[in-house]
């Protein structure tokens, strides 16, 4: 192996470990920033060592080993931790005394929790929400302090500094290192889900920016929902979160024209969608619906997803059935967004006048007042109810609206082909 | 992101039908279980001895098939991992860890082959249609 190779292995050793060994330090020093600094050094050691010893037949635990053998040092030198370093101590003998292969089982069992609670404290409510974003890209997607800034179109150092904010706020507040539980966990659950929907959609639909879609930050955040998903089985709406974002993302590569322009839902290649990621999906969708306990908000957009990623053709879209999720969906979650989404399946199911009604209700709606869709929405309909000129009216006030270059292209051209005989689009 | 199939080439016990032996099952099924906690495995298969299968053979304009079983084991695929990953270095080394497990567990003699093969972008091949 070269020294390039040997890093490059170094580097995927790192990712395949790098949360699991922050998790399992964090506990034992109880402070994520620590934590993470201590399996950094961790790494840097390995970055020194293996290139010359070779890299161990079991990376992960050599890298455990050296980050905890570091904890101890610094709890050594912190004399008012004096108790917590002899029940590490302890422990560490435990360990060491143990055989190869139990050091390892050892270590295991304790990983899914250990990911857990660095899951909820990313996530934690005490941070704002771009510092949870970039807290569990970081501590849980592996990403470093630029892939974020790339990801999110800010400057390295505005990330840097939240991660080093969020992390002192952590350590301020005394965060418990903990799973939460009781009714605290379905609130702190709600954020760590929260989190992994707003970086899919990010990647999904960039609200900013020249691209449409960015797939890396949908592929982050679709491991993290996975990850969630094993680590917290008996949840439906963990299920129901994945098997959304899986569907979701097995319509990236038809969401996108060949200059980069958005293509909508109806008018994509379907023989484009990624059958695996639907076929992962649906499987995610009915783990979701046999845990019972009716379904959640996001088991609910998956089953949406699902009405989609089953019609083989638009035409086969069992639109009825949409229609009656999202008025679940809506009295379950009630928005303005959802109640334009059931707009459009209604139109769909019922005809153009039917979703329209719906419609106009919506556009006294303060809250859409400056959401691009909903005018989108309504020139969709009014063009096919052949009122072109309103339509043409509608598609250039959301031309307006919207932040994506992309997105405005495409409604500008409808604007321009509100003539007769142009092809009816709908939004995806 | 890159998808990557981790190929294990087939040996001469699986075309044989043998089953593993219950800890290297263990074994492989908590290296599995990692990578699906990991969020990194999307698909894994095993494949049944090549006895019952067949293989075709395009030549001189005609195609020729011939049924199993095919003498070279370590040219026959007989399991696969399907995995998302970073780098080529990732699905490498996840690919060294189910043949190490394998060492661990049936000693220093035991050979076995895998390949890592990166799946092509469908979006890369959709635009630049190739051999048409």
């Amino acid at each position: 192996m070269t020294a390039t190779d040997t890093h490059r292995a170094i580097d995927a050793v790192w990712r395949i470990e790098s949360a699991k060994l922050i998790a399992g330090i964090a506990r034992l020093v109880g402070d994520v920033g620590v934590a993470e600094d201590l399996a950094q050094d961790a790494l840097v050691a390995a970055l020194e060592r293996w290139p010359r010893s070779g890299i161990p037949d079991n990376p992960g635990a050599w890298l455990m080993a050296t980050a905890k053998h570091r904890a101890i040092d610094i709890l050594r030198r912190r004399t008012r931790l004096e108790r917590k370093h002899q029940e590490l101590a302890t422990e560490l003998e435990v360990d060491q005394e143990a055989s190869a292969p139990d050091l390892d089982a050892a270590i295991d069992d304790h990983v899914g929790d250990d990911l857990l609670r660095l899951i909820f404290i990313a996530c934690h409510p005490v941070l704002s929400t771009e510092a949870r974003v970039a807290l569990t890209l970081r501590l849980l997607g592996g990403l470093t302090t630029e892939e974020i800034a790339r990801a999110f179109l800010v400057p390295e150092a505005t990330v840097a500094q939240r991660i080093v904010r969020a992390k002192r706020t952590l350590s301020e507040a005394k965060v418990p290192f903990e799973v939460p539980r009781g009714p605290e966990l379905v609130e702190r659950l709600s954020s760590v889900l929260g989190v992994i929907y707003l970086i899919f959609n990010e990647g999904y639909s960039a609200t900013a920016g020249d691209d449409w879609v960015r797939p890396a930050l949908c592929e982050d955040a679709l491991r993290l929902a996975r990850i969630v998903a094993e680590l917290m089985p008996a949840d439906a709406e963990v299920h129901g979160l994945t098997a959304l974002l899986e569907i979701q993302a097995s319509r990236l590569r038809a969401r996108v024209g060949p200059s980069g322009e958005p293509v909508l839902l109806l008018d994509q290649d379907r023989s484009r969608w990624d059958q695996l990621l639907i076929r992962r999906g649906l499987v995610a969708l009915e783990r979701a619906e046999t845990l019972g306990g009716g379904l959640g908000p996001y088991t609910l957009q998956a089953a949406i997803a699902a009405c989609h990623a089953r019609a083989r053709a638009p035409e086969e879209t069992d639109w009825a059935r949409i229609a009656g999720l999202y008025g679940a969906l809506a009295q379950l979650a009630p928005s303005p967004v959802v109640e334009l989404n059931r707009a459009v399946a209604i139109a769909m199911a019922f005809g153009p006048a039917a979703g329209l009604e719906l419609v106009e209700r919506l556009t006294t709606e303060p809250s859409l007042k400056g959401y691009h869709l909903l005018p989108s929405v309504r020139g969709d309909l009014l063009f096919k109810l052949g009122r072109t000129d309103e339509a043409r009216a509608e598609f250039e006030r959301a031309a307006t609206l919207t932040r994506n270059a992309r997105e405005q292209e495409l409604l500008l051209a409808r604007a321009a082909a509100c003539a007769p005989g142009a092809a009816p689009v709908q939004p995806g | 992101m890159m998808r990557y199939m981790l190929i294990a080439k087939a040996t001469q016990e699986s075309e044989q039908g043998c089953t593993l032996k219950p800890e290297l099952m263990a074994a492989i099924g908590r290296l599995t279980e990692e990578m699906t906690r990991a969020g990194t495995l999307l698909e894994v298969g095993g494949l049944a001895p090549t006895s019952k299968g067949a293989r075709l053979v395009l030549s001189d304009g005609r195609v020729t098939v011939t049924d199993g079983p095919f003498a070279e084991a370590k040219e026959v695929i007989g399991g696969y991992a399907i995995v998302q990953v970073e780098s080529k270095a990732e699905a490498v080394e996840l690919s060294r860890r189910f043949l190490q497990l394998h060492a661990d567990l049936l000693g220093p003699s035991y050979e076995a082959e895998s390949e890592v093969r990166q799946f092509f972008d469908p979006s890369e091949y959709a635009l630049e249609p190739a051999n048409r």
